[in-house]
């Protein structure tokens, strides 16, 4: 008999580093800045942890990365690896772990140093084929590039009127990220700038990828009946989604890959759990996977916050900007971040816990009292998609 | 009565314009794509000749090239993998010369009546390289063709083979010679070219009571039209209608494939009764008389020589074929596409090589690559293997790559449907930006991956219809 992990699980400190292109600054530099804004925002001190999750795809491949960096001595510390949406499974364990009453307080970290590697990483297995040597490993960026082609070519649009949808979304997110002192890109665009951008993976151009960083983000959790003793703003976990694809989507000739069915699945166990019904009121802030920008388009329909297909009229209606209904990538986003992998997913959560303690500066949304968080890692049809819930105490 | 069953052949998409090499020169010569050698065209050529035979059938495979991209390992048993044959059958390679390729159909020929197999596959391609502004450069072209010889059915006997061998330092390769070396040209043509051709043709003559009067053309394998021309000449033959026309303008010599490319090109105008006669030359000569029988006209829906000669792209700079054949040197290699673990790559020979998907026999799903447990209903170990390589299918999406710095740039990267059922994530060859539409046909063609540590990775890619 399952049981929904709704308010049994608070946050009681976050931390988050600056990302950017870190030269100067190793996996341990990186690790300990944001642990410790963890830890001094939660009051505690590192030998209070009693577990932590680990996620890193390029800078570390054992717990012990964690524990060297913290000098945490003999504590249990398991590597979790999800490509982009590791630092939610590394939040999710913590918090099955304190839910489950074997711990009382719980540590997930994420970090990436890609920018030691040049270009990032090496990409990604290729499920379902994955020990087939002679199916071609690409940059991710092919597979979003096909969604578009198939999304554009769903709703009829040619390709120039597709980007120009897309355009508004990075453009929105560029200005959102001007207000950000710890995004990596500062810098306003405007949608011609967008359209007259070199093109990277056809139709996707420069504006519609995120770049490359370095970054890491912490929190620190505990089970909710204890979180008063730390703070009065605690935030709740209302939801847990996360789901793995099974190839469908390249094994069925039948998966129509104008979408994403990974991105539904995790979000309709989340929203189950927190109880949410009508996500486009219910949701007041939210942190989506914007790696490129197709994906973030194609999420607002699959997290239900645009309805009957019409993401692109809530885009040209800014729904979504940060004055909008329901602002989402309040925070720049993966555009203006970059996307160091295992830390982004803690980097969003870090944003919608500063929205639903009232100290997002500049950024806040009124009123905020639920925030979304949303990554997927992997490839389509294989993704391993998570989606958290955060809500305020009360 | 052994003889040909049918033909098919493969010559690359691309041409090479002859005055990006040289002012004042004429016509086109066709270059293969980055991604192909003589083994992928080889593959192309055997599916062209294999369309709607049972492949079961086939119990042989001779390949004739002087471009193998390996030293020591059988091209034959890559072609046969790729083309689907069954494990039991007889390969050869044939190669090291440029009458290869005729070498490789006397011997099938010989298989046959011998007993030793029923249906040999003869394929022969090519792909050499002439040192930079030689005359060698200009006249070389890339191609391969393919004969199914048997004894039931054929379309075209073949009645009798002559051949002498001749050492002689003419034209050669040495081991890591990368263009051909030739001796002076007046040497190589009459002691080498027209003598040791007119002493095969005379010997086959002799020994099959046969005139000049009994053929209806001559095909002249010979590197050079203008000694081809020669020697018809020399023979009785009318050079204006009994000479089979040598592509030089549209292909090129296609070196050990030549002779048999000039052949399938004459029996595409071939009637019942026109008996042909094809000499090639290479150490020593090979001549054979090929007869056409009454069922010449089967084509059997192979394109053959004809069908290749259009569509095709045509490349004005010569930059892009030193590219393309490695003539230039670089400093940042490639991107690596594909694993080159032997292992891994043997293990997955049939999903690679065979491109074989599985059919699910509890549910009819196809599914590539095959899966131990079903994508649609779960059964376990329940796949029958399926061969998709011959299917058509269609495009369902696309992405094109400008950032992936691959050996030509951009990479498309695509999502098929095939007929009948199965999907497959591939690149897709040949084909420009442009050229690109959601649901557009397609069909596969055996192309090359990578190359590292000595092993060249093989795949299948789709390419737009022919």
């Amino acid at each position: 008999m399952m049981v929904s992990i709704k308010d049994r699980v608070a946050i009681i400190g976050m931390g988050c580093t600056k990302f950017g292109e870190l030269w100067d600054k190793g996996p341990y530099d990186l690790i300990v800045e944001a642990c410790f804004e963890a830890f001094e925002d939660a009051r505690i001190k590192p030998e209070d942890i009693d577990a932590a999750w680990f996620a890193s795809l390029v800078s570390g491949f054992t717990g012990s990365r964690l524990s060297n960096a913290l000098k945490l001595e003999y504590k249990p510390i398991t590597r979790v690896e999800n490509f982009c949406s590791g630092g939610l499974h590394a939040l999710g364990n913590a918090c099955y772990a304190v839910a489950s009453g074997v711990c009382d307080i719980a540590l997930a970290c994420g970090i990436e140093k890609l920018k030691d590697r040049g270009s990032g990483f090496s990409m990604m297995n290729t499920e379902p084929a994955d020990s087939s040597k002679t199916i071609p490993e690409t940059p991710p960026g092919n597979m979003f590039a096909q969604l578009a082609i198939r999304y554009f070519h769903h709703h009829g649009w040619d390709v120039k009127e597709g980007k120009r949808v897309l355009a508004q979304i990075s453009v929105k997110s560029h200005h959102n990220g001007m207000l950000n002192p710890k995004a990596h890109i500062h810098r306003e665009i405007t949608i011609e700038e967008v359209l007259e951008a070199p093109i990277m993976f056809y139709p996707l151009g420069l504006y519609d990828c995120c770049g490359i960083s370095d970054g890491a983000a912490a929190v620190i959790v505990v089970r909710a009946d204890m979180a008063r003793e730390f703070r009065e703003d605690y935030v709740l976990i209302k939801g847990l989604g996360f789901d793995s694809g099974a190839g469908q989507a390249n094994l069925r000739d039948d998966y129509d890959p104008a979408h994403i069915q990974e991105n539904i699945e995790a979000a309709r166990t989340a929203y189950e759990q927190a109880g949410i019904k009508n996500p486009r009121e219910e949701i007041h802030v939210a942190q989506v996977h914007d790696c490129f920008s197709i994906h973030e388009l194609v999420l607002y329909e699959e997290l239900g916050f645009s309805l009957g297909g019409n993401a692109r009229v809530d885009v040209e209606a800014g729904t979504f900007a940060l004055d909008g209904k329901l602002p989402i990538n309040t925070d720049g986003g993966l555009k203006c971040f970059g996307h160091p992998l295992s830390a982004s997913g803690l980097r969003m959560a870090y944003e919608i816990y500063k929205q639903l303690q009232g100290k997002a500066g500049p950024r806040q949304v009124k009123n905020a009292r639920t925030g979304l968080i949303h990554n997927a890692g992997g490839i389509i049809g294989s993704f391993n998609a998570a989606v958290t819930i955060l809500g305020r105490r009360d | 009565m052994v003889g040909i069953l049918s033909f098919g052949a493969y010559i690359p998409l691309w041409r090479l314009n002859r005055r990006a090499i040289a002012d004042g020169t004429v016509g086109e010569k066709a270059i293969a794509g980055f991604d192909e050698d003589s083994i992928t065209m080889a593959v192309g050529a055997a599916v062209d000749c294999l369309r709607h035979t049972n492949r079961e059938e086939v119990d042989g495979l001779f390949f004739a090239t002087t471009t193998s991209p390996y030293k020591e390992k059988l091209g034959a048993t890559t072609v046969a993998t790729a083309v689907d044959l069954r494990r039991d059958i007889l390969t050869a390679d044939f190669s090291n010369s440029l009458r290869a390729g005729t070498t490789a159909l006397r011997a099938a020929v010989d298989a046959v009546k011998s007993g030793s197999a029923k249906q040999v596959l003869v394929v022969a391609a090519d792909c050499r390289t002439g040192e930079p502004g030689s005359n060698w450069e200009l006249n070389c072209g890339d191609g391969a063709v393919a004969f199914l010889i048997g004894t039931s059915e054929i379309i075209a006997e073949i009645e009798a083979c002559y051949s002498v061998c001749d050492e002689m330092m003419d034209v050669w390769r040495y081991e890591e010679d990368r263009y051909i070396r030739s001796s002076e040209r007046r040497f190589v043509i009459d002691e080498g070219f027209l003598r040791v051709s007119k002493e095969a043709v005379s010997g086959l003559m002799k020994n099959f009571q046969l005139t000049v009067k009994d053929f209806t053309k001559a095909v002249i394998g010979l590197p050079d039209p203008k000694v081809q021309a020669t020697l018809a000449k020399d023979l009785g033959f009318d050079v204006k209608t009994q000479l089979q026309d040598s592509l030089f303008s549209r292909v090129g010599d296609t070196g050990a494939a030549y002779s048999l490319m000039l052949l399938q090109s004459a029996l595409e105008e071939a009637v019942e009764k026109d008996r042909l006669l094809i000499v090639s030359y290479g150490n020593g000569s090979d001549a054979i008389a090929v007869k056409a029988r009454e069922k010449i006209g089967n084509r059997n829906n192979s394109r053959g020589i004809r069908g290749h000669l259009e569509p095709k792209k045509t490349i004005e700079n010569y930059v892009v074929y030193l590219k393309r054949r490695g003539l230039l040197p670089i400093n940042r290699p490639p991107r690596p596409l594909g694993e080159v673990g032997p292992p891994a790559l043997w293990r997955e020979v049939d999903q690679n090589i065979r491109l074989k998907g599985g059919r699910c026999q509890v549910c009819g799903t196809i599914q590539y690559p095959p899966q131990r447990v079903c994508t649609r209903c779960h059964s376990k170990d329940h796949l029958e293997k399926v061969r998709l390589s011959d299917k058509n299918g269609r495009l369902v999406t696309y992405s094109v790559d400008y950032i992936t710095w691959t050996s030509e740039m951009p990479i498309i990267t695509v999502v098929v449907n095939f007929e009948g059922g199965g999907r497959m994530s591939c690149l897709m060859a040949d084909a420009t930006p442009d050229e690109l539409k959601v649901d557009m046909p397609i069909e596969m063609s055996f192309r090359k991956l990578d190359f590292r540590e000595g092993i060249n990775i093989y795949c299948w890619k789709c390419v737009q219809v022919r």
